[in-house]
C-alpha cells in the first residue's frame, strides 16, 4: 500500500506565542519549528504499517522553506518521499485552500491510504481531514484511536464525547490520527544520515492544479483580520490551606457567592 | 433577509446539548438577518424530534430518517445537510464543534466550495457576513475571523458549551419537512457506539472540570477527585503529565496536546501549570488551583488558590459541596 502523511510544521509546544507588527499573524523570531504532535501518530501508523505489509510512506507539506527540516525528520524516521508544496507568496490562505493544494498533489501520487493528525496545534481549525477525503472523493475516518487492518478496509476506534465508535472503512480512504494510537518513534543516526542525501520535491500550486488567485488574498473565504493574546486575568485571591475545613468552605461559599459558579 | 441552518446531531434519539446551543445561536442570528431559522437531523426514527427544535425557533425541520443513518456516517449526514441547504437555501450554516460537527461541516463546506470559521467562541453577523473569535495555537492566542464576501455560503461550528441554549421566545412553525437522499454510498461508517463509564462527563462538554495533574501521586487518588465531581457535576480532566503515565486515558486531557477548554469552573488539583495546560484551560472563567507549591504558574492563572494539601483539602471540598447543597 502506498501512504502519504500530511503535516503541519509548526510552533514548539514549549512556545511562548507573540504578535507580530502586522497584527494578524505571530512573530516568528526565536520559535522552534517541529512537526504537529498529532501528524506525528500519523507517520508513526503509516510507518508502521508499511513495515508490516510493505509499500511506501510519502511525507507531504504545506510551507515555506523551513518545513524542509520537518520533511528531513520524517526521512529520518523511515519515510521514502518528501514532498513540498512552496507557500513563498501566497499570503493567508484558508483551510480550503490548503485542502486543495493538498489534495492537488495527492491526486498526481498513487495513494491508498492518506492520513493526518486530527489537529495541527498552530491554526488549529481541524477541518482538513474531511475536507481532504471530500476533495478527493474518498471516506474519511477521524479522532482515530486504533486501528485493525482488514483486507482492503479498516476497523477504526474514534473518540467522540464521551463514548467511542466503532468505524468500517474502505479503502482508499484518509485517516485522522489522535493521541493514544500509537507511540512516535525517534529517528535512528541512520536514518539521519539517509535522510540528509535524499531529494526533497518542491511544487508549486500550479502543480497542484490551484491557480493562486483562486485560493489567496480576496479569494480566501475565511480571513483572520486580529490576532491577540488573551487577556490577562486578574490576581489570585489566596485562602489559607493550613485549616483544609475551613478552606475549603471558604472557597465553596466564594465559588457561590462571589463567582456565582455554584 | 438570508437563512440560518443548523445541524442537530442526536444519539439514542436524543438531541445534544451543544445543537441546541448551535440553535439558540442561529435564532439569533437569523432573526438579525431577517431571515428563517431552519434545523436538519440525521438518523433512524428521530422524526418526533422535530417539536423540540420548534420550541428553539425552527420555522422548517429537514428529517433524513432512514435506517441507513441509524448509526453516524460523515458521507450519510454529509448528505442529509446538503440536501437541507440546497431546499433551505441558507447563507449561514452551523454546527456545534463536536466530533460529529468536525465531520460533517467541513465536509459540507468543501463541497460547496468555501471554508470553515471553526471553534468560535463567539459569534455575530452584520451586512450579511459572519465574524467570530477563535482560539489558536491550542488557546495561546485568539484571532478575530471573519467570512469574506467571495464565500456564497458561510459556514460555522460555534465551540460547545460556550454559548447559552434556550428555548425562543416564540417558537418556531416547526414544519417537517422530509429529506428524500435517494440511494447513499456510504464507504466509512460507524457499526457500534461504545459508551464511556456510565455517567461520566466528557470534559470538552462540561461546565464543571476537576483536574488532576502529577501532584495526585498517582492513579490511586482518581477517587478522591472522582467524589469532588460527583458532588459538583463535574467532568474528570487530567494533566499530560498524568496522562502520559499511564494513570488515566488521553480522553481526560485538557491542554494543548489534549483538548482545548472553556467551562465556567475549572478546579486544578495538583497541577503545576505548564505552558502547554495553561494554553488548554486559559479561557474558563473561574479558575480554582490547589497545590502545594506556592510558586507554580498555576496560581498566575488562578481566581482562588488554596496553596497547602490536596489529600486534606479535596476531600472538605467534598463535604462542604455536600452541605452546600444540602
Amino acid at each position: 500500500m502506498n501512504h502519504i502523511v500530511c503535516f503541519a510544521y509548526v510552533p514548539d509546544t514549549e512556545t511562548k506565542i507573540k504578535v507580530a507588527a502586522d497584527g494578524v499573524s505571530i512573530d516568528e523570531a526565536d520559535v522552534k519549528w517541529i512537526v504537529s504532535p498529532y501528524d506525528e501518530y500519523a507517520l508513526e501508523e503509516a510507518l508502521k504499517t508499511k513495515e508490516a505489509t510493505g509499500g511506501t510512506v510519502t511525507a507531504l507539506t504545506f510551507g515555506p522553506a523551513r518545513a524542509d527540516t520537518g520533511l528531513r525528520e520524517c526521512l529520518a524516521r523511515g519515510a521514502d518521499e518528501a514532498v513540498r508544496i512552496a507557500s513563498d507568496g501566497l499570503g493567508q490562505v484558508d483551510s480550503l485552500g490548503v485542502a486543495r493544494l493538498l489534495a492537488g498533489v495527492i491526486k498526481t501520487l498513487p495513494h491508498d491510504v492518506v492520513w493526518m493528525g486530527n489537529k495541527g496545534v498552530g491554526t488549529d481549525a481541524q477541518v482538513l481531514v474531511p475536507m481532504l477525503a471530500e476533495l478527493l472523493d474518498l471516506p474519511h475516518v477521524n479522532l482515530v484511536t486504533k486501528l485493525e487492518w482488514k483486507d482492503g478496509a479498516i476497523v477504526a476506534h474514534r473518540e467522540i464525547e464521551g463514548a467511542e465508535e466503532i468505524v468500517e472503512m474502505s479503502l482508499p480512504g484518509v485517516i485522522g490520527a489522535t493521541k493514544g494510537l500509537n507511540e512516535p518513534r525517534y529517528a535512528s543516526l541512520k536514518g539521519i544520515m539517509a535522510a540528509k542525501k535524499k531529494v526533497i520535491a518542491v511544487k508549486t500550486p500550479a502543480d497542484a492544479g490551484v491557480e493562486p488567485a483562486t485560493i489567496a488574498g480576496p479569494a480566501a473565504h475565511v480571513r483572520w483580520t486580529k490576532l491577540e493574546l488573551p487577556p490577562a486575568r486578574q490576581a489570585v485571591k489566596l485562602i489559607p490551606g493550613d485549616d483544609p475545613a475551613k478552606a475549603a468552605t471558604e472557597l465553596l461559599n466564594l465559588l457561590k457567592n462571589e463567582a456565582k459558579v455554584l | 433577509m438570508s437563512n440560518v441552518l443548523v445541524f442537530i446531531e442526536q444519539r439514542d434519539g436524543k438531541i445534544r446539548k451543544s445543537s441546541l446551543e448551535a440553535l439558540t445561536l442561529g435564532n439569533s442570528l437569523s432573526k438579525k438577518t431577517s431571515g428563517a431559522l431552519g434545523a436538519v437531523i440525521a438518523g433512524s426514527g428521530i422524526s418526533g424530534l422535530a417539536p423540540e427544535l420548534a420550541a428553539y425557533g425552527a420555522s422548517r425541520v429537514f428529517v433524513a430518517d432512514k435506517p441507513d443513518l441509524a448509526l453516524f456516517s460523515s458521507e450519510g449526514y454529509t448528505a442529509a445537510l446538503d440536501a437541507a441547504a440546497t431546499a433551505f437555501n441558507p447563507s449561514i450554516v452551523l454546527a456545534s464543534a463536536t466530533a460529529m460537527g468536525r465531520d460533517v461541516a467541513p465536509r459540507f463546506a468543501a463541497r460547496r466550495g468555501v471554508s470553515v470559521l471553526s471553534d468560535v467562541m463567539s459569534l455575530d453577523v452584520a451586512n450579511g457576513r459572519i465574524t467570530g473569535e477563535r482560539p489558536v495555537y491550542s488557546g495561546k492566542a485568539r484571532v478575530a475571523v471573519t467570512a469574506a464576501e467571495s464565500a456564497a455560503i458561510q459556514v460555522a461550528t460555534p465551540r460547545p458549551n460556550v454559548f447559552p441554549a434556550s428555548k425562543a421566545d416564540a417558537p418556531g412553525a416547526g414544519e417537517v419537512v422530509n429529506l428524500d437522499l435517494g440511494t447513499l454510498t456510504i464507504r466509512a461508517k460507524v457499526v457500534k457506539i461504545q459508551a464511556a463509564e456510565a455517567g461520566e462527563i466528557d470534559v470538552a462538554e462540561a461546565d464543571k472540570i476537576v483536574t488532576g495533574g502529577r501532584g495526585i501521586k498517582g492513579p490511586e487518588s482518581w477517587p478522591v477527585l472522582r467524589a469532588l465531581c460527583t458532588e459538583l457535576g463535574a467532568a474528570l480532566g487530567a494533566s499530560r503529565a498524568a496522562v502520559d503515565a499511564g494513570w488515566i486515558g488521553h480522553e481526560h486531557q485538557v491542554g494543548q496536546t489534549g483538548k482545548v477548554v472553556s467551562p465556567s469552573l475549572y478546579i486544578a488539583c495538583g497541577v503545576s501549570g505548564a505552558i502547554q495546560h495553561l494554553a488548554g484551560m486559559g479561557s474558563s472563567k473561574v479558575i480554582v488551583a490547589i497545590n502545594k507549591d506556592p510558586e507554580a504558574p498555576i496560581f498566575k492563572v488562578a481566581t482562588y488558590g488554596i496553596v497547602g494539601d490536596l489529600f486534606q483539602i479535596l476531600p472538605a471540598m467534598t463535604e462542604a459541596a455536600k452541605k452546600l447543597k444540602a
